[in-house]
């Protein structure tokens, strides 16, 4: 499958990474490139294979449903680039 | 001693307890060692302050009799690895200036054992490359050069800051993480050994993710003896992780006996690859002779979908990925970048990350991103993991058959230059893994040691594959190699 430079812009905004215009061209070489690698997975009979979800099978333990953690609000807050009486400051999101 | 540096963690530890010499005495060989090193750019931030107050504690401690194995070792911390107040970054701009306001459970457990940091090392950014090259802070260089060449050479990677600073005693050991052979082919490279443990050996968290069901911690050290003492420090269970395992952490130094006898060791015909150098192919040759002649019984095993592990590898780490790399959204932590008037938030997201993320990063999140999207996930993401499914039957099967270790090749070449893959297209360089991305698909635990030199005097390493939950063993086999290789060749210094 190879990837044109449409989709190319197409799975930049899903990832959310800005391309410009003029490297979208490489960008869906490569990005064809890559699949092209990934195609010799089709060789492979799959039939009847259930896919793995855990590499070594193990019951996930349950605990109690009750806050163990927090109350550091200053502490979640000091990487922010942008934080403001409590909160995590972003750009505007509604109109 | 002059050079303290130079110590196994097994020969200090020893020392430290006789008193023969003080954990400050060999933190300060191990800054020395470090200051005079910066053409190498294994570290990238150094905590000495820290390590002389870590010292002194472990020397009180040391005093008082009973000190664990680590106390007063000291050691570099892979920058995968959030510490305290200790810049964390993954060698990526997207977090620069982070400072995690935890510590992360491994470098806990260190500290807790009298451990002592020197600082963090150098890596690929977000662990995702095999020559360090992608690293925010540049490359490391490797100690080791080609003989009568001064080109620079790469380390390795993702773990290449852990290898080379290993290799050149600038501590002695380290921390690395294994995604897809990232503790393994560093190790090879630089003449030193190199342990990824069992899915789930190890707690991840506080471990900057890449992807997480391959993901794994382990120690990068001079000697297979070192790595024994050091994994039990690391690994344990952690109500953190659910992934890690609720079982008991042997006394893995203690399985250390040389004795291999009446054991199997299996050669898997499909890793021997097509267009594989010479030199590869014979030091696998006289690994498997060697463990003959220490009692084992050598034979020929199939691994038949070792072909689909990369192609599988390079869809299933991508994916993962691409959603543990979703949290950089410039919110939270790390770099947002400057926004023109009227940009919102969904310009804030796509700029931020186009000005955080280097080349290789933003490649895998957009291929994971593409195999996740609706209409590929059954054909790309599905397919891929019940491909791994098929791998981890391969050994399983083989296993079954009463083989209690795996022998290979670590890498397909020695030590490549840095900037030499440079034109090459990205899938060539992920050729690299080919070896040991098999052992993070199906969760096993493998261990690289270093095993001879190439024609041009660099370092080869081989593997060893074990059994989940059997690294004793496993540490046994690289034990009984280690002695029977002989291996003392050490980079000269140039730095």
């Amino acid at each position: 499958m190879s990837i044109d430079k449409e989709t190319a812009r197409r799975v930049a905004h899903l990832a959310r990474i800005k391309v410009e215009d003029g490297d979208l061209e490489t960008l869906a070489g490569e990005l064809s490139n890559i699949l092209g690698f990934m195609e010799q997975l089709n060789e492979v009979d799959v039939e009847g294979v259930e896919p793995m979800t855990s590499v070594t099978p193990m019951a996930l333990k349950r605990r109690k449903d009750e806050v163990t953690d927090g109350g550091y609000q200053d502490k979640i807050l000091s990487n922010a680039p942008d934080a403001r009486e409590g909160f995590f400051a972003v750009p505007k999101v509604v109109e | 001693m002059t050079e303290l540096n130079k110590l196994t963690i097994a020969d200090a530890r020893d020392a430290l307890r006789k008193g023969d010499l003080s954990a400050t005495e060999l933190t300060e060989g191990c800054i020395k060692a470090v200051e005079g090193a910066d053409a190498l750019n294994a570290y990238s931030t150094r905590t000495f302050d820290a390590a002389r107050q870590q010292a002194e504690a472990a020397d009180q401690r040391l005093k008082a009799g009973d000190a664990p194995d680590l106390c007063g070792i000291p050691l570099g911390i892979k920058d995968l690895f959030c510490t305290r107040g200790v810049a964390s970054q993954a060698a990526s701009n997207i977090l620069r200036g982070f400072k995690p306001e935890y510590e992360s459970t491994i470098t806990s457990q260190l500290w807790d054992q009298g451990a002592v940091m020197l600082g963090k090392l150098n890596m690929d950014e977000f662990a995702m490359g095999s020559s360090n090259e992608t690293s925010a802070y540049g490359p490391v260089v490797s100690p080791w050069r080609r003989q009568g060449s001064d080109a620079p050479l790469t380390p390795g990677g993702s773990s290449g800051g852990s290898a080379a600073a290993v290799a050149a005693d600038l501590c002695l050991a380290a921390t690395g993480t294994d995604t897809g052979g990232s503790i393994r082919q560093p190790a090879a490279f630089t003449g030193i050994v190199g342990l990824k443990p069992t899915y789930g050996r190890c707690s991840r968290w506080g471990i900057i993710a890449f992807a997480s069901s391959l993901d794994q911690a382990g120690p990068m050290t001079k000697t297979v003896r070192d790595a024994a003492i050091m994994l039990r420090a690391m690994c344990g269970h952690d109500p953190k992780d659910s992934t890690s395992a609720d079982i008991p952490v042997p006394d893995f130094e203690a399985a250390l006996t040389g004795d291999i006898r009446g054991k199997k060791i299996g050669l898997p015909r499909e890793y021997r690859l097509d267009g594989m150098p010479d030199e590869i192919e014979k030091l696998w040759a006289q690994g498997a002779e060697m463990l003959r002649d220490a009692g084992a019984e050598v034979v020929d095993v199939s691994l038949p979908h070792t072909k689909y592990a990369l192609p599988a590898y390079y869809v299933i780490a991508p994916a993962e990925a691409s959603s543990n790399l979703a949290r950089y959204d410039g919110v939270r932590y790390g770099h947002r970048a400057r926004l023109d008037a009227g940009d919102g938030i969904t310009e804030m997201y796509e700029k931020t990350r186009a000005e955080g993320f280097g080349a290789e990063v933003k490649r895998r999140v957009m291929i994971g991103t593409y195999v996740l999207s609706a209409g590929f996930y059954d054909a790309y993401y599905n397919r891929a993991r019940k491909v791994r499914a098929l791998i981890k039957k391969d050994f399983d099967d083989v296993f079954a058959t009463g083989v209690d270790a795996i022998l290979t090749p670590a890498t397909p070449s020695a030590a490549f230059g840095l900037g030499e893959m440079a034109d090459q297209d990205p899938v060539k360089m992920y050729l690299n893994d080919v070896f040991t991305v098999t052992v993070n698909l199906a969760g096993l635990p493998g261990i690289s040691v270093p095993a001879g030199m190439n024609h041009e005097g660099l370092p080869l390493g081989l593997q060893l594959i074990g059994r989940p939950w059997d690294e004793g063993e496993m540490l046994n086999f690289a034990y009984s190699l280690e002695r029977a290789v002989g291996f003392v060749s050490k980079p000269e210094k140039w730095w």
